[in-house]
């Protein structure tokens, strides 16, 4: 579980969060939503130690971040498993070698052992057949699921996705979500996405936590998202025709 | 740069390839450069030698101790800046610009010594680099000799023989290691805490480029004041 206390942070004279708590259960896909410029992925680079922040605390299963030695605190990234916004595959390296990085950095696992768990996680992400390509010649939808890849590949305690499933097709975003989920649940991980998919909203939001103006101005999960009357969430949420419907079923079914 | 050191395996690959990117791919050019810019050498020297009580073999003196004092070690060195450097800052700097970094880093990895210190160790090996620059530099100023004929071959010969002073070898590869060191660092810097995006990656190569160059050129003047005089 990880545990958030008023986190408070600025660039320069623009304050981008301001004063954030909540926390993401262990087990669960915590999803973070909000419009474009929101501060989600400000918020996930704080979570993950690369921004500084001016006040609160950030802690992992009790432990809190900025106490840690720096020792410690490179070893609890390294079950950490992160998906970039941009992908951020090492592009001197083929697809193979970038899922197969975290394994040689931090296992004494044999080639073999190393390479048969890499084809397992590229078949878990319908990638067998992209081994010796360089993210160069992938799509972006490729280079994607080679991020979710290498980021899992060493079965992480902790996972973090930047919109994992944006530029991808319906179909495809689907399949990552549902993956993603999977992993989750299966292996008790503490999953925290960054969306703004209302697919993925709907699909995967067990904990929902709505950013607006650098404030927390929701908290929920998806059986309650369409239910709520606060007006910022409803704004966002129904920016579509088609939710607007499905808002209606729902009112409809109670 | 130090601490918490990447797994030895991994590394050991990194530093093979950079050895590859970094050396041995400016073999071709600094040796096209010296061969040419020695026989340019010999040229000038040759041509500027009007009054006959100077000897002849001078020419072959005259090449062989601006080749191994200056030419080599420190003219080669700003083309590796550009070459070298500008390559380095730019391979961090896109790096820093695609989040590769910022991957490498929440994985728990020192990124600095992942990505600089192979290049400072691939770098050690630069001295061979310019061993080879000498020696074509001093060849290049032969091959003119023989096909211009400003000076006989054998007296040109002579002349690089003549008066040698092991100990300017040894200051121009002292200068040498610390030049590989500025190659190594400074460019690396430049890319490593670079800020925006694509365009951004220009500029710092362009930046890194000029201050290694700078610092080179000057820390070239305080050791040739130190070792020499
Ligand atoms: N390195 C930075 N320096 C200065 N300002 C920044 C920096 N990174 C982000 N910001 C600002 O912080 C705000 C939030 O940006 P952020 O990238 O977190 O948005 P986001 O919610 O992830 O948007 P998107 O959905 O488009 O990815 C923006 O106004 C942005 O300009
Ligand atoms: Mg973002």
């Amino acid at each position: 579980m990880i545990v958030v206390e008023n986190l408070y942070k600025s660039f320069g004279s623009t304050a981008v969060l301001k004063g954030i708590s909540t926390s993401f259960d262990k087990g669960k896909t915590n999803l973070i939503i909000g419009q474009s410029g929101s501060g989600k992925t400000v918020f996930l680079k704080c979570l993950l130690g690369l921004f500084p922040y001016e006040s609160g605390s950030i802690s992992y299963d009790g432990k809190i971040y900025a106490d840690l030695s720096e020792d410690d605190q490179r070893v609890l990234r390294s079950k950490i498993g992160t998906v970039f916004q941009g992908s951020a595959l090492f592009d001197s390296m083929t697809i193979a070698e970038n899922v197969k990085f975290p394994l040689r950095m931090f296992t004494k696992q044999s080639n073999s052992e190393m390479d048969d768990r890499v084809d397992a996680v590229l078949k878990r992400v319908e990638l067998e057949n992209a081994h010796n390509k360089f993210p160069s010649e992938a799509s972006g939808g490729m280079q994607k699921r080679v991020a979710i890849a290498r980021a899992i590949v060493n079965n992480p305690s902790y996972l973090f996705c930047d919109e994992p499933n944006s530029g991808l097709d319906p179909k495809t975003a689907i399949v990552i979500d549902n993956l993603i989920q999977e992993i989750t649940s299966e292996f008790n991980i503490t999953t925290v996405i960054n969306s703004h998919d209302m697919n993925s909203v709907m699909e995967i939001g067990q904990k929902i936590v709505f950013l607006k103006d650098g404030y927390k101005a929701w908290e929920g999960s998806n059986k309650n998202i369409f239910k709520t009357d606060n007006e910022a969430v409803t704004n966002f949420v129904y920016s579509s025709e088609l939710f607007r419907k499905v808002r209606q079923m729902y009112i409809d079914n109670d | 740069m130090f601490l918490k050191p990447t797994k030895w395996t991994v590394m050991r690959n990194l530093i093979f390839r950079d050895i590859d990117d970094l050396v041995i791919g400016s073999l071709g050019i600094v040796s096209f450069i010296s061969f040419f810019v020695g026989g340019v050498v010999t040229i000038q020297t040759a041509l500027n030698i009007n009054s006959p009580l100077i000897p002849q073999y001078l020419v072959g003196y005259a090449t062989r101790q601006s080749v191994i004092l200056e030419f080599a070690p420190t003219f080669i060195s700003i083309i590796m800046a550009g070459k070298v450097g500008s390559f380095i800052t730019s391979s961090i700097g896109t790096m820093r610009v695609t989040e590769q970094i910022d991957a490498l880093e929440v994985m728990g990895i020192n990124s600095i010594n992942y990505l600089v210190f192979p290049k400072t160790i691939a770098l050690l090996l630069y001295p061979f680099l310019i061993s080879i620059a000498m020696f074509l530099g001093v060849l290049g100023g032969m091959a003119a000799c023989y096909y211009g004929g400003f000076t006989s071959v054998s007296d040109y010969i002579w002349g690089v023989q003549l008066d040698f002073i092991p100990f300017h070898l040894a200051y121009a590869f002292i200068k040498t290691f610390v030049f590989a060191f500025f190659l190594a660092t400074i460019p690396s810097y430049h890319g490593y805490f670079m800020k925006g995006g694509a365009l951004e990656v220009g500029k710092a190569s362009t930046t890194s480029f000029v201050w290694t160059s700078v610092v080179i050129i000057l820390s070239n003047y305080i050791i040739t004041q130190l070792v020499l005089s």
